[in-house]
C-alpha cells in the first residue's frame, strides 16, 4: 500500500494518562514521510495529545516517540530538531498574541528561530502574500477574523521552513468559505514544498476526505489506519462520517440511531420570539447589525456562521444579558427586560462556554436548579427522576461532573436547562466538541422537546449538517444575516447540492472577496539568504525577541501600564504624607485631687508641649478607667491630694501616669515623653529653686538625631516607601506575565521553539525591569521635588542599586510564576510572598538584627532589606559607592540566583 | 422575600462547595490565619528588641564600666566597643542604631559636680528603635548615674516621683498587638480577594451570565458571595485567636470573642463588598491584582494598625474615615485589648455596616453593566 520511505513519526505502545483518563492507550503508529497524514475522532479522544508529542510539547509517560529520526524525550535531540518543527496548537490563534498586529507577530517568532532582518522580511512578505495578508499586516491579531487567524497561525508556523508541519484542528470554528480557502492553501505550500510531511487533526469528516492518509482515534486507540477510500470501503460506508461510526466498537454504536426530525405542525399562536432591528455596538466595532427575525412557537431555528459572527452576542441580547444598543426584542410578546423574573422563568439558556458547577455532582447539579427555579419541593424529587431517565444520565448520578465525558455533560447541560419545563430554549453552540453520535442523542432530545412539548428551540451551531436539521435557519456573517429560510429552500435557491455549497456561495456574495489563488504570488523561497540563519548571537536574538514582545504587549495594554507607573506614585503619596512614626498630639487628662498652683504648675509642663493635648479633667477613677478604655484619651495623670504641701516639704509626692498600651509602640513613646517632660519639669524647678544637689546628680545627656535632625519621619519613611514600592508591582506584573502565558496558552511557543527556559524567563523580565525603573526615577522625582527629601549622596549608587533590586524584585514574580498554575493563584502567591517579608521583615521599622526567629531569617534572606540600607544610606546619610558596595554585591546576588532558580522549576514540556 | 432568602442560601451553599474544591486557596486562608499570624507576632516579640548599640569610651572608668553593662538582651544586643574612627562608617551601613560616646574624664568630671555630657549618637532613620530606644537609654543612663554618684537608686530623693503604668498590656508586649492586627490583615486581605476574584473568576468562565438569566438577582448573587466567604474567614480568625493568639502565643484577651467576631462579620460585609465593586470595575485579572494592591495597601497602612491615627495629617486620617478598615482596627482595639463592650464600640458598627451598605449598593449598580466588560 505504501512505498514512502522511513517515517518522520514513530510511535511505540504510548501510553498517556490524565487523572484517570487515558488519551493514549498504547498507541503504535508509524506516519511516513512527506505526506499528508490526518487523525480522525471528536474531541477528547487524544488527538491532540499525540499531536503535542510528536511537537515535543508534551513530556512522555510511557511508550517511545521518533521524529525525524531522534527519540523525543531526549531533550539534546529535542533542541537539535526544534528548528525543523512546526507546530500549530488547538484553538482559533492560541499561540498568537492578540494585541500584536499580523505583521509582527511573524517578527516575533522569526526572531524565535534566530532569522536576521533582510531574511525575516523577505519571508514575511512572501508568507503574507502567498496568504493573501499582506492587506492586513497592520491589524491587531485579536481583530482577524477566525480564518484569518488560522491563516496568519499558519504562516508563523512557516516562517522558518519547517520538515514537518504539525495542524492541531486548524479549522474548527471556521466558517466555511474560509475553510475551503485554508485547505487550498496547504495544498499550494505543498507542491511548492514537496518535502514536507503534514500531521494534521480535525473533527470534519468531509475535509479528512481530502487527505492522503487517516487514523480514526477513539478512546485513546487507532481504530483504523489507511487511505480515506480503504477505510470507505472498509466499512462499505458511503461517507467517513457513517465511515467512522461503524469503526467505533459494537456498544458505542448501539447507542445510535439515524435521526428522523417529524415535520412541525404550524402554530397560529404569536410568535415566541422577535427581534426587530436589534444592533449591538462595542466601541466602535459593530458585533451585531440590524437583525431580524420571528421563530414561532415549538420551531427549531438555526443560527450558523463562523466564531465572533455575532451569534453569542444576538442571543445574549435575546436573554437580557447584553443591552440592544438598537432595535428590540421580545419573548412572548413582552419586550425583554432585565428585570423581569416571571420571563426568565419561562427561558432556559445554556451559554456556549457553561460547564456547569463542575465540583458539584449530576444529582447536585440538577437539584440545585430545580430548587433555583424554585419548583414545589414535592414536584423536585420526580422531575429530578424523570430528567435522569429521559437524558439518560441514571449511570452517572453520583459523578462530578467534572469527570463526565464531554457528551454526557452537554446533555446534563441541557437537562439543567430545561429542569423548570421552560417554554423557550437558547442553546448557544451546544455541541461543539461532541462527537458525532453523542451529537444525534442530544438532537434527539432536541427533536423530542420540540415536537411533543412544543418547546421554541433557538440553537446556534458551526455543523453544517445540524443546520440541515433545523426547521428555518439563519446564515450570519460579520454582524449580518445573509439569508433566512428553511434549508431547503436556501440550498434550491442557490441550485447547490449541499447546505455548506449554498453557504459558501453566499459568503462569497456577501464579501465580494475573489478566489484566493489569483493573489498568489509565485516566488520560492529558494533564493533566500539562508547562509545567515545561525548567526553567533542566536540566544541573544531570542531573548531581544521575547523582550520586544512583552513590550509591544505591554504598550498595548495602556490601563496596565498607567496602574502600574500612577499606581506608584498615588501609593508613594499616600503613604508618604500618611505613614507617619512621629507621634503627636497625645491626648491627655488630668484627674487633679490637689487643684494647687503647684499641681496645676506640673500639669501646665504637659499641656504645654507640642506632643500632648488636654482633653477635659477627669472626675473620679471610674472616669479614668472609662475614657482610656473608650480611647477617648491616651494618658491619664493622677496628682494625689496635698502634692503641693508635700512638695514643698520635700516629702516627694507620687504622681500617678497610665498609658495605654494597647498599641505597644504608641505606649512606649507616650511613656517616653511623660517621662521627658517629668525629668525636664524637674529640672527647670530645680534651676527655679536654685537647689543645687538634685541638679548636680543629673548628667547631661546630648542626643543627636543623625541623618534626620529635625527627626521627622518623612526622611526615613519616603526612602523606605521607595523601596516597599519597588517591591509590589514589579513581582506582580513579572508573575501574572508568566502565567497569562500558561493561562492563555501561547506559552506552546516556549515549548516547540528552539526558545531556552533562561531567555525566554529573561525576556520577558526587561521590559519590566525597564517600566520598574521609569517607576523609580518617578518616585524619586516625586521625594526630591514633591517631598523635598534631598537625596545628599551619590544618585547613580542609588540608581545602580535600584537596577539591582527591581532585577530581583522581577526575578522574585518570575519564581511565584513558575509554581502556579493560574492567575489567581500567581496575584495570591505574589502578594504573600512580598507583602509580609517587605513591611515586616526587611528594616522598616526595626532593624532585620532586632528581629525573632523565622522573621529574621526571612529578612537577612529578602532583597528589600538590602534595598532598604541604599535607599537610606544615598538619601539621607549622604552616602556613596564605596561605602554601600557591601550592600550592593549581596543585592546584585539575588537575580541571577532566583531566576536561575524559576528557569529549573519552569517546565520546558507541558506534564 | 422567601424565595430570595432561599436562593441566597442555596447560592451560598454552592460557593462554600467550590471553595471547598480550591484546595491551593484553602491552604492560603490556612496560612494567613495560622503561621502567618505566628510569625508577624513572633518576629517582633517587643518593640524595642535586640536594640544594636556600640560604645566609644574614652574614658575607661569603673562608671563607664558599669554603664557598658547596663545594657543587655532581650532589649539590647551587648555593646559593641568600638573607636572614635569607626564610628561614622558603623552608623552609616546601619550596623548600629545607637552609638553612646563617654568622654575622657566624665567620671571625674561627674564627681567634681562639672555636669559632663555624654553624647548619645542615634540613627534616626531607624524610626520605632530609634524613638524608643532613645529614651530607654535616657533612663538606663539616668539610673546608672544617679545610683553611681549617690551610691544608692536616687529616685526618692527627687521632689516629684513618678509612677508609670501601661494599661491594658502592662508590659508592652509586642506580640499582644502584633497577633490581633495580623489577623486584622488577614481578614482585609482575604475578604477582599476572595469576594473580588471570585466576581471576575465566574465572569471569565461564563457561570455569572448564566446566573443572570435564571430568575435571580444580582443582590441574591452578591450576597451569596458575601455570607459564604464571610463564613469561612470568621471561622478562620475566630479560630486564629482562640487557638493561634490565645493558645500558642498566650496572649490574654480582654474583651468578648463573641463580640469582636460580631464585629468582624459586619466587617466582612464591607469589605466583601469593596471586592465585589473592585470585581466589577477591573476587566481582567491582572487590572484587578493592581487594583486591589492599590487599594488594600492604604487600607492596611493608614487604618491605624501600624503607626497611630493621631500623628497622621488630618487630611489622610480624615479621609481614612471613610474606609471601614480604620473603624474595625478602632472596634477590635477596643474589644480585645481594652475590653470595650457594646456601649463603647456601637458606633464602629453603626459606620462599618452604613460604609458595606453604600459599596455593596455601587456594586450592585454596576454588576449588570460588568458582565459586558469582557464579553466582546
Amino acid at each position: 500500500m505504501d512505498t514512502a520511505p522511513s517515517p518522520v513519526v514513530r510511535l511505540v505502545d504510548l501510553v498517556q494518562a490524565y487523572g484517570g483518563v487515558r488519551a493514549a492507550d498504547g498507541v503504535s503508529l508509524d506516519i511516513p514521510a512527506g505526506r499528508l497524514m490526518g487523525f480522525i475522532g471528536p474531541d477528547g479522544v487524544g488527538k491532540s495529545t499525540l499531536l503535542s508529542l510528536m511537537a515535543g510539547a508534551r513530556r512522555i509517560q510511557k511508550g517511545q516517540v521518533s521524529v525525524l529520526g531522534g527519540d523525543m524525550s531526549d531533550a539534546r535531540h529535542r533542541k537539535r530538531v526544534a528548528p525543523r518543527i512546526a507546530y500549530m496548537p488547538q484553538g482559533l490563534g492560541r499561540n498568537l498574541y492578540a494585541t500584536l498586529s499580523v505583521h509582527e507577530n511573524l517578527v516575533f517568532f522569526a526572531r524565535l528561530f534566530g532569522q536576521g532582518r533582510a531574511e525575516r522580511e523577505a519571508r514575511i512578505a512572501d508568507l503574507l502574500d502567498s496568504t493573501a495578508l499582506t492587506p492586513f499586516a497592520g491589524r491587531p491579531a485579536g481583530k482577524l477574523s477566525g480564518g484569518m487567524k488560522q491563516k496568519l497561525g499558519l504562516c508563523c508556523a512557516l516562517i522558518h521552513d519547517p520538515d514537518l508541519l504539525i495542524l492541531d484542528e486548524p479549522t474548527t470554528g471556521v466558517d466555511p468559505l474560509a475553510r475551503s480557502q485554508f485547505w487550498e492553501l496547504i495544498e499550494r505550500i505543498r507542491t511548492r514544498r514537496p518535502g514536507m510531511s503534514l500531521v494534521v487533526a480535525t473533527a470534519y469528516m468531509d475535509e479528512a476526505a481530502r487527505f492522503e492518509r487517516l487514523a480514526a482515534m477513539d478512546a485513546g486507540r487507532i481504530l483504523a489506519t489507511g487511505t480515506p477510500s480503504e477505510l470507505l470501503a472498509r466499512t462499505d460506508a458511503e461517507d467517513l462520517d457513517t465511515a467512522f461510526i461503524r469503526l467505533l466498537p459494537e456498544e458505542k454504536r448501539r447507542e445510535h440511531h439515524a435521526l428522523v426530525v417529524p415535520p412541525r405542525q404550524s402554530s397560529d399562536g404569536p410568535p415566541a420570539i422577535v427581534a426587530e432591528g436589534l444592533t449591538r455596538r462595542f466601541g466602535d466595532f459593530i458585533a451585531v447589525d440590524n437583525v431580524s427575525f420571528r421563530i414561532e412557537q415549538g420551531e427549531i431555528y438555526g443560527f450558523l456562521g463562523s466564531n465572533g459572527c455575532g451569534k453569542t452576542t444576538t442571543m445574549k441580547m435575546l436573554t437580557g444579558l447584553l443591552p440592544a444598543s438598537e432595535g428590540k426584542a421580545l419573548l412572548f410578546g413582552h419586550e425583554v427586560d432585565a428585570s423581569d423574573m416571571a420571563t426568565r422563568r419561562r427561558v432556559g439558556y445554556m451559554s456556549q462556554s457553561f460547564s456547569l458547577y463542575t465540583e458539584l455532582t449530576v444529582h447536585q447539579n440538577l437539584e440545585l436548579h430545580a430548587h433555583l427555579f424554585h419548583l414545589p419541593s414535592e414536584r423536585i424529587a420526580p422531575r429530578i427522576a424523570e430528567l435522569v431517565e429521559t437524558f439518560g444520565l441514571g449511570p452517572y448520578q453520583n459523578a462530578q461532573a467534572t469527570q463526565l465525558p464531554l457528551g454526557i455533560r452537554q446533555r446534563l447541560s441541557l437537562a439543567v436547562a430545561v429542569v423548570h419545563e421552560p417554554e423557550i430554549l437558547i442553546l448557544d453552540e451546544p455541541t461543539s466538541g461532541v462527537d458525532p453520535i453523542a451529537r444525534d442523542g442530544f438532537w434527539q432530545l432536541l427533536v423530542e422537546l420540540s415536537r411533543e412539548q412544543r418547546v421554541t428551540i433557538f440553537i446556534s451551531t458551526h455543523f453544517m449538517s445540524e443546520g440541515e436539521r433545523c426547521d428555518r435557519i439563519s446564515l450570519m456573517h460579520a454582524g449580518k444575516v445573509l439569508v433566512s429560510d428553511t434549508p431547503k429552500n436556501i440550498q434550491q435557491r442557490r441550485g447547490a447540492e449541499t447546505l455548506e455549497e449554498a453557504f459558501i456561495d453566499v459568503l462569497k456574495e456577501a464579501i465580494g472577496e475573489p478566489d484566493a489563488a489569483e493573489t498568489e504570488a509565485e516566488t520560492t523561497p529558494a533564493d533566500l539568504p539562508k547562509s545567515s540563519r545561525w548567526p553567533v548571537s542566536l540566544p541573544l536574538r531570542r531573548l531581544i525577541g521575547y523582550a520586544w514582545r512583552e513590550s509591544l504587549e505591554l504598550s498595548r495594554d495602556p490601563i496596565r501600564l498607567v496602574f502600574a507607573l500612577l499606581g506608584s506614585v498615588l501609593l508613594m503619596l499616600v503613604m508618604g504624607y500618611g505613614l507617619t512614626m512621629d507621634v503627636e498630639d497625645l491626648r491627655f487628662a488630668a484627674l487633679d485631687y490637689d487643684q494647687t498652683p503647684q499641681s496645676r504648675d506640673y500639669l501646665q509642663s504637659l499641656s504645654g508641649s507640642r506632643y500632648f493635648l488636654e482633653q477635659p479633667p477627669l472626675r473620679d477613677s471610674a472616669d479614668m478607667e472609662r475614657r482610656l478604655r473608650n480611647d477617648d484619651i491616651t494618658i491619664a495623670v493622677e496628682i494625689p491630694p496635698n502634692f503641693g504641701r508635700d512638695l514643698k516639704r520635700g516629702h516627694t509626692p507620687e504622681v500617678g501616669v497610665w498609658v495605654d498600651g494597647a498599641m505597644p509602640f504608641r505606649g512606649e513613646t507616650a511613656g517616653g515623653y511623660v517621662q521627658g517632660t517629668h525629668y525636664h519639669y524637674l529640672l527647670d524647678l530645680a534651676r527655679r529653686q536654685a537647689n543645687p544637689i538634685n541638679a548636680s546628680s543629673v548628667a547631661d545627656i546630648e542626643v543627636r538625631y543623625r541623618y534626620n535632625q529635625a527627626y521627622q519621619s518623612l526622611y526615613a519613611m519616603v526612602p523606605a516607601v521607595i523601596a516597599l514600592l519597588l517591591v509590589f508591582i514589579p513581582a506582580i506584573l513579572a508573575a501574572l506575565a508568566v502565567v497569562r502565558e500558561k493561562e492563555l496558552g501561547s506559552i506552546t511557543n516556549l515549548y516547540v521553539t528552539p526558545v531556552t527556559r533562561l531567555e525566554f524567563l529573561i525576556g520577558k523580565q526587561l521590559p519590566y525591569i525597564l517600566v520598574s525603573m521609569l517607576s523609580f526615577l518617578g518616585l524619586s522625582a516625586l521625594a526630591v521635588w514633591l517631598f523635598e527629601v534631598p537625596i545628599k549622596g551619590d544618585f547613580w549608587t542609588l540608581a545602580l542599586g535600584a537596577l539591582l533590586y527591581v532585577a530581583a524584585t522581577t526575578a522574585l514574580g518570575l519564581l511565584v510564576s513558575t509554581f502556579t498554575r493560574t492567575q489567581i493563584a500567581a496575584l495570591a502567591g505574589a502578594l504573600v510572598g512580598t507583602l509580609l517579608p517587605a513591611i515586616q521583615f526587611s528594616g522598616l521599622t526595626n532593624p532585620v538584627a532586632s528581629l525573632e526567629g523565622v522573621g529574621q531569617w526571612i529578612g537577612q534572606g529578602y532583597p528589600t532589606t538590602y534595598f532598604l540600607v541604599i535607599s537610606r544610606g544615598v538619601f539621607t546619610k549622604a552616602l556613596g559607592f564605596s561605602e554601600l558596595a557591601g550592600q550592593l554585591a549581596i543585592l546584585a546576588l539575588f537575580a541571577p540566583v532566583l531566576v536561575g532558580l524559576s528557569a529549573l522549576l519552569l517546565r520546558k514540556q507541558e506534564q | 422575600m422567601r424565595r430570595s432568602a432561599a436562593n441566597i442560601a442555596r447560592l451560598g451553599i454552592k460557593e462554600l462547595r467550590s471553595l471547598w474544591h480550591d484546595k491551593a486557596l484553602l491552604v492560603f486562608v490556612i496560612w494567613v490565619f495560622t503561621g502567618g499570624v505566628y510569625v508577624a507576632a513572633t518576629a517582633a516579640a517587643m518593640d524595642i528588641n535586640k536594640a544594636p548599640i556600640a560604645i566609644v569610651d574614652h574614658d575607661r572608668s569603673p562608671l563607664s564600666d558599669r554603664i557598658r553593662t547596663a545594657f543587655y538582651p532581650p532589649y539590647f544586643l551587648a555593646p559593641v566597643p568600638i573607636d572614635q574612627t569607626q564610628v561614622d562608617q558603623a552608623m552609616d551601613t546601619g550596623r548600629f542604631t545607637f552609638v553612646l560616646e563617654i568622654p575622657a574624664g566624665f567620671e571625674r568630671d561627674l564627681l567634681a559636680d562639672k555636669q559632663p555630657s555624654i553624647q548619645l549618637n542615634v540613627d534616626a532613620t531607624r524610626m520605632t528603635q530609634a524613638f524608643i530606644g532613645t529614651s530607654y537609654i535616657r533612663n538606663i543612663l539616668n539610673g546608672e548615674i544617679n545610683s553611681f554618684v549617690q551610691g544608692y537608686r536616687v529616685e526618692t530623693r527627687l521632689p516629684i516621683a513618678l509612677t508609670l503604668r501601661y494599661e491594658f498590656n502592662p508590659n508592652l508586649e509586642g506580640k499582644w498587638f502584633g497577633g490581633a492586627m495580623e489577623i486584622i490583615n488577614g481578614v482585609n486581605l482575604l475578604a477582599i480577594i476572595l469576594a473580588g476574584a471570585a466576581i471576575v473568576r465566574e465572569r471569565e468562565h461564563g457561570t455569572l451570565e448564566h446566573l443572570l438569566v435564571m430568575p435571580l438577582t444580582p443582590f441574591e448573587i452578591m450576597s451569596a458571595k458575601v455570607w459564604s466567604n464571610g463564613l469561612v474567614i470568621v471561622l478562620a480568625a475566630w479560630f486564629s485567636i482562640e487557638i493561634v493568639v490565645r493558645g500558642m502565643l498566650g496572649v490574654p484577651i480582654s474583651g468578648s470573642v463573641p463580640l469582636f467576631l460580631l464585629g468582624a462579620t459586619l466587617y466582612l460585609f464591607s469589605a466583601s463588598s469593596i471586592g465585589i465593586f473592585l470585581g466589577t470595575v477591573a476587566r481582567s485579572m491582572p487590572q484587578l491584582g493592581l487594583l486591589m494592591i492599590l487599594v488594600i495597601l492604604p487600607l492596611q497602612l493608614l487604618s491605624g494598625a501600624v503607626t497611630p491615627r493621631e500623628s497622621m495629617p488630618e487630611l489622610v486620617s480624615d479621609i481614612m474615615l471613610t474606609a471601614p478598615t480604620t473603624h474595625f482596627v478602632t472596634l477590635a482595639q477596643g474589644i480585645l485589648y481594652r475590653g470595650a463592650g457594646l456601649d463603647v464600640v456601637w458606633p464602629q458598627f453603626l459606620v462599618i455596616t452604613a460604609i458595606g451598605i453604600v459599596f455593596f449598593m455601587l456594586a450592585l449598580a454596576r454588576f449588570r453593566k460588568s458582565i459586558t466588560l469582557t464579553s466582546v
